[in-house]
């Protein structure tokens, strides 16, 4: 009686390595949880949902801010927006030298930086809350949902090969076709035909470690993040009227704010690292070796 | 941490975005905000203008004061001065007034004194002769010693 009691507990409610398995899986292109490790031909839907989603957002306030903007007494809504957009624009200056190369760049970095910032608020939203909604909506309770894009690899790899496009881009641009393969032929070591294929490896390995530990720190970050999150509704979920199961409670009450606080910083050190390297890549990018 | 093609679809997402925020959200604010910054520095050189004329116009008000004040000090100083001479002319006029009529009265006086003398001298002239005539009528005849007589009433 009481082990049959048990099991249908066990089947209706997930155990915790299942709750965090299926939060952290996918709803994507095919319907069920992706099998290959890579495959191309799956996209991912709720990442596109929501990266776009915020993407659009933040751009709808700015531009109804740039439609509007005064050079008079600004708004707060207006001088809001012209503070990040001279923090990023000083920083812009600051790396990037060449005035022609950041009417793109700036834009590119103030994109970078409100996008990331708003993808990875995702994360204050409640754990099971947007999930929970969608599977009310759609009827399957095994419906999956992820909200945070930035906590999904393929997001973050997204933008930082973005990153390495436009850092090609610059390359040629500024030292011309010839000029970056010269450079990629004999920068670090020196110019000597033994040495040609090991700079080129070396710079490859560069261009390489740069868009993936670019890509993989904000994923790092805001996966972690998620997981935490997930830990502590997991100690609130466990909860009962016993001793243990109160303070379980309270333990999620006070973990969750602690960390949901903690996260703030997070969010915004995310977002501003991922532009300031961006920055620094394109920087780098127009200096020769 | 699948990948899959949802990375390609953010790329574009990424490239849509950035180009979006070059083309509508960018430039009106920075645009804005060096306006704002040319606004700011203009107020503040002409704040600076302002006090420099300020500080000029107090000189020169000042300069203008001590102006008018030496002036004023000049006039009263000059205007004493005429005062003074109009005084001393003044003086000097109605002292050769004096000195003029006094003059006349002098002479008018010598004139009549000497009228009076010579009134004095023919009456005592005539007293002496009649006087004589008296004592000497007997004796003397006038007409005879009219010579001596007009010697006498010289020496008189």
């Amino acid at each position: 009686m009481s082990t049959a009691g048990h099991e249908e507990a066990a089947a209706n409610a997930p155990t915790a390595g299942e709750y965090i398995v299926h939060h952290l899986t996918q709803w994507n292109s095919t319907g069920h949880a992706q099998k290959d490790v890579i495959d191309f031909s799956v996209i991912n839907i709720d990442t596109m949902i929501f990266s776009v989603l915020m993407g659009v957002l933040g751009l709808f306030v700015m531009w109804r801010v740039a439609k509007s903007v005064t050079s008079g007494v600004p708004g707060r809504m207006q001088a809001a927006v012209e503070i990040v957009l001279e923090m990023v624009n000083d920083q812009a200056k600051g790396i990037v030298h060449s005035a022609e190369s950041r009417k793109f760049v700036g834009p590119l970095a103030l994109t970078v930086f409100i996008w990331i910032f708003l993808m990875n608020s995702m994360d204050f939203l409640p754990v099971d809350l947007l999930p929970t909604i969608w599977q009310t909506i759609t009827g399957d309770h095994h419906a999956y949902l992820r909200v945070v894009p930035t906590a999904d690899l393929n997001g973050t790899l997204g933008m930082s090969t973005g990153v390495l496009l436009i850092c090609v881009y610059y390359n040629i641009k500024i030292k011309g076709m010839g000029g970056w393969v010269h450079e990629l032929f004999t920068a670090p070591f020196g110019s000597h035909p033994l040495l040609y294929p090991v700079n080129f490896a070396m710079q490859m390995i560069e261009f390489l470690a740069k868009t993936v530990s670019h890509g993989m720190r904000l994923f790092g970050n805001m996966y972690a993040g998620e997981l935490v999150f997930m830990l502590i509704a997991l100690m609130g979920a466990a909860w009962t009227a016993s001793a243990t199961g109160v303070s379980l409670f309270l333990g999620h009450i006070v973990a969750g704010s602690i960390w949901a606080i903690f996260h703030i910083l997070i969010v915004a050190l995310q977002a501003f690292i991922f532009m300031m390297l961006t920055l620094v890549y394109v920087g780098q990018a127009h200096e020769a070796h | 941490m699948n990948l899959n093609a949802t990375l390609f679809a953010q790329l574009v997402v990424f490239f849509i975005l950035a180009w979006f925020t070059m083309q509508f959200v960018w430039p009106p604010i920075v645009k804005a905000l060096d306006e704002r910054a040319k606004k700011i520095a203009d107020g503040l050189a002409a704040a600076e203008r302002g006090k420099h004329d300020l500080e000029l116009a107090t000189k020169r008000s000042t300069e203008a004061l001590r102006e008018g004040k030496e002036k004023a000090a000049e006039l009263l100083a000059q205007a004493e001065k005429r005062a003074a001479q109009v005084i001393e002319e003044a003086k000097a006029t109605a002292k050769t007034e004096a000195d003029r009529i006094v003059a006349g009265a002098k002479a008018e006086i010598d004139q009549e004194a000497v009228r009076a003398k010579e009134q004095l001298r023919e009456q005592v002239s005539a007293l002496v002769v009649s006087g004589a005539e008296k004592i000497l009528r007997r004796e003397i005849n006038a007409q005879a010693h009219a010579d001596i007589l007009a010697t006498i009433k010289q020496d008189l």
